[in-house]
């Protein structure tokens, strides 16, 4: 009897680890704030959604490319992916010996990250959904004008190589959101709208014959540097790119599904 | 004590019950196989063997059939990849791969648009100016609304006309929101809704050869479309 119960209780131990594989997800309340870059009137209204807890994992990734072949290493059209397109794994469909399950799934293309949200019924969150969660601090659902927050964003940009840790080694947000600063940037959905022309020159002239346009979108706070970053890089990044720290996450509308949060 | 043993073994019984049911297709699934004719569409299967309807042999899919030379072969880099479903101005319902087989010159705009569109259009219009008359017929000029749920066929045909665009070789389309974001991506277009009636958006025109393949990209308004016009007559000769 002692021994059944001992194992019983082994594997209650190992389905709660296990359970991570679940993607489970939290219930984000709508709201409306300011982000960096806005609409004309500044303000930007989020409905309700619900968030996966954690980015996406290899082990996820790996089970999605087993059941899809046609986002295989070997197998995807160079339409929707660069070369770098799961350059790290192992084989086409095994991981290498240095990667973990439990890290994020990273080198993993903008289309790629959107057809995995799809087949899960899901989607990719909007930059306006994504920087509205990612706002929050341990306690605060918006914790921007902390000197902490920034610092904390701030001092993991210096930080090398932290897409191999595992998911949930940073801090819970106020939503119960783990990962959002710290492991890996992240896929949006609308991140090609972000019309930040690489040359930090160009920014300041607006130029308008390259984005119609473009003299309404300037940022709202150019001290929050840390979203500055996180902006740039949408507004430099393809949706063909893999990139070994760019990870996804996906959201999912609390009713109906609608196509896009706009 | 017993009791409380049973509880915990119960508790545990339904947990195994309720757990995700990940473990089930751990092991490699290696080579797949599929018709060479797809008779089934993309269905795969892990053992080779033939096919139950044109009893021709599976093939490995892994092996990409090289069989790049043929003209109707859709390639990796093909637009014509995209499944997307796409309403013209004359409200018929398209895929890009219905575009296929003539050169396509192609530019996302939104029609409510005051400052740069209408000199993109004219851009267009420039462009298709200086295509010898014997080869005006040979390529595809399509307009692509960022803003499909004002631009209607309706709206897309009144422009057309309104603009001396309505002719054979002008066409205009309005995708649904993902299907336009993820073409917009494909062309490395981006954009923004400002406001109700407002977009932001990057001033590009694409050449595509008649496989679907990007072969020019001309960026900014009012350029010098030397270059752009080049490709286009390399494509037509």
């Amino acid at each position: 009897m002692r021994t059944v119960l001992r194992l019983t209780y082994c594997l209650a131990l190992f389905w709660t680890t296990n359970a991570i594989c679940q993607s489970k997800m939290v219930a984000i309340q709508g709201d409306t704030y300011i982000p960096l870059y806005g609409r004309d009137s500044l303000q930007v209204t989020i409905s309700d959604f619900d968030m996966d807890i954690y980015p996406v994992t290899n082990k996820e990734y790996l089970q999605f490319v087993k059941d899809h072949p046609k986002w295989r290493r070997s197998a995807v059209l160079k339409l929707f992916a660069d070369k770098n397109y799961l350059s790290q794994w192992g084989s086409d469909t095994a991981l290498n010996n240095n990667q973990s399950l439990n890290a994020a799934a990273t080198n993993v293309s903008w289309f790629a990250a959107k057809d995995y949200c799809e087949c899960q019924g899901k989607r990719l969150p909007t930059i306006d959904e994504w920087e509205y969660v990612a706002m929050a601090n341990e306690k605060l659902p918006d914790a921007r004008t902390l000197k902490t927050y920034n610092e904390y964003i701030l001092s993991w940009y210096e930080k090398p190589k932290t897409f191999n840790n595992e998911i949930g080694s940073t801090f819970k947000n106020y939503w119960g959101v783990y990962d959002l600063h710290g492991l890996v940037w992240e896929w949006t959905l609308d991140f090609n709208s972000v019309l930040v022309s690489g040359e930090s020159r160009k920014d300041v002239d607006k130029d308008s014959n390259l984005f119609c346009g473009s003299a309404a979108i300037g940022a709202t706070d150019l001290m929050n540097y840390a979203a500055f970053m996180r902006y740039a890089i949408r507004g430099s990044v393809k949706a063909r790119y893999a990139m070994k720290n760019l990870g996804f996450r996906c959201v999912k509308d609390k009713k109906r599904s609608t196509d896009e949060n706009l | 004590m017993k009791t409380s043993n049973y509880i915990a073994i119960l508790f545990v019984a339904i947990l195994a019950l309720a757990s995700c049911k990940e473990t089930k297709s751990e092991k490699d699934l290696g080579t797949l196989y599929q018709c060479p004719m797809k008779c089934e569409g993309e269905k795969t299967f892990d053992k080779p063997g033939s096919c139950s309807i044109c009893k021709m042999d599976l093939q490995p899919l892994s092996e990409p059939t090289a069989l790049l030379a043929d003209p109707f072969e859709i390639s990796d880099t093909s637009i014509f990849n995209l499944t997307t479903k796409w309403k013209t101005e004359e409200d018929q319902t398209i895929e890009l791969v219905d575009l296929k087989g003539k050169p396509l010159v192609m530019v996302m705009i939104y029609t409510t648009c005051k400052a740069a569109c209408p000199r993109l259009v004219a851009d267009m219009r420039n462009i298709a100016k200086q295509i010898p008359e014997n080869k005006k017929e040979d390529l595809q000029y399509v307009l692509i609304s960022i803003d499909p749920e004002t631009d209607t066929p309706e709206r897309l045909k009144e422009f057309a006309i309104e603009n001396q665009m309505d002719g054979e070789q002008w066409t205009f389309l309005q995708g649904t929101l993902s299907g336009v974001r993820e073409f917009a991506n494909v062309l490395a277009v981006k954009y923004k809704q400002i406001s109700p009636m407002d977009f932001s958006h990057s001033n590009i025109i694409s050449v595509f050869n008649p496989q679907g393949e990007l072969v020019h990209q001309q960026e900014g308004l009012g350029v010098d479309n030397k270059e752009t016009v080049g490709h286009i007559l390399e494509l037509v000769k």
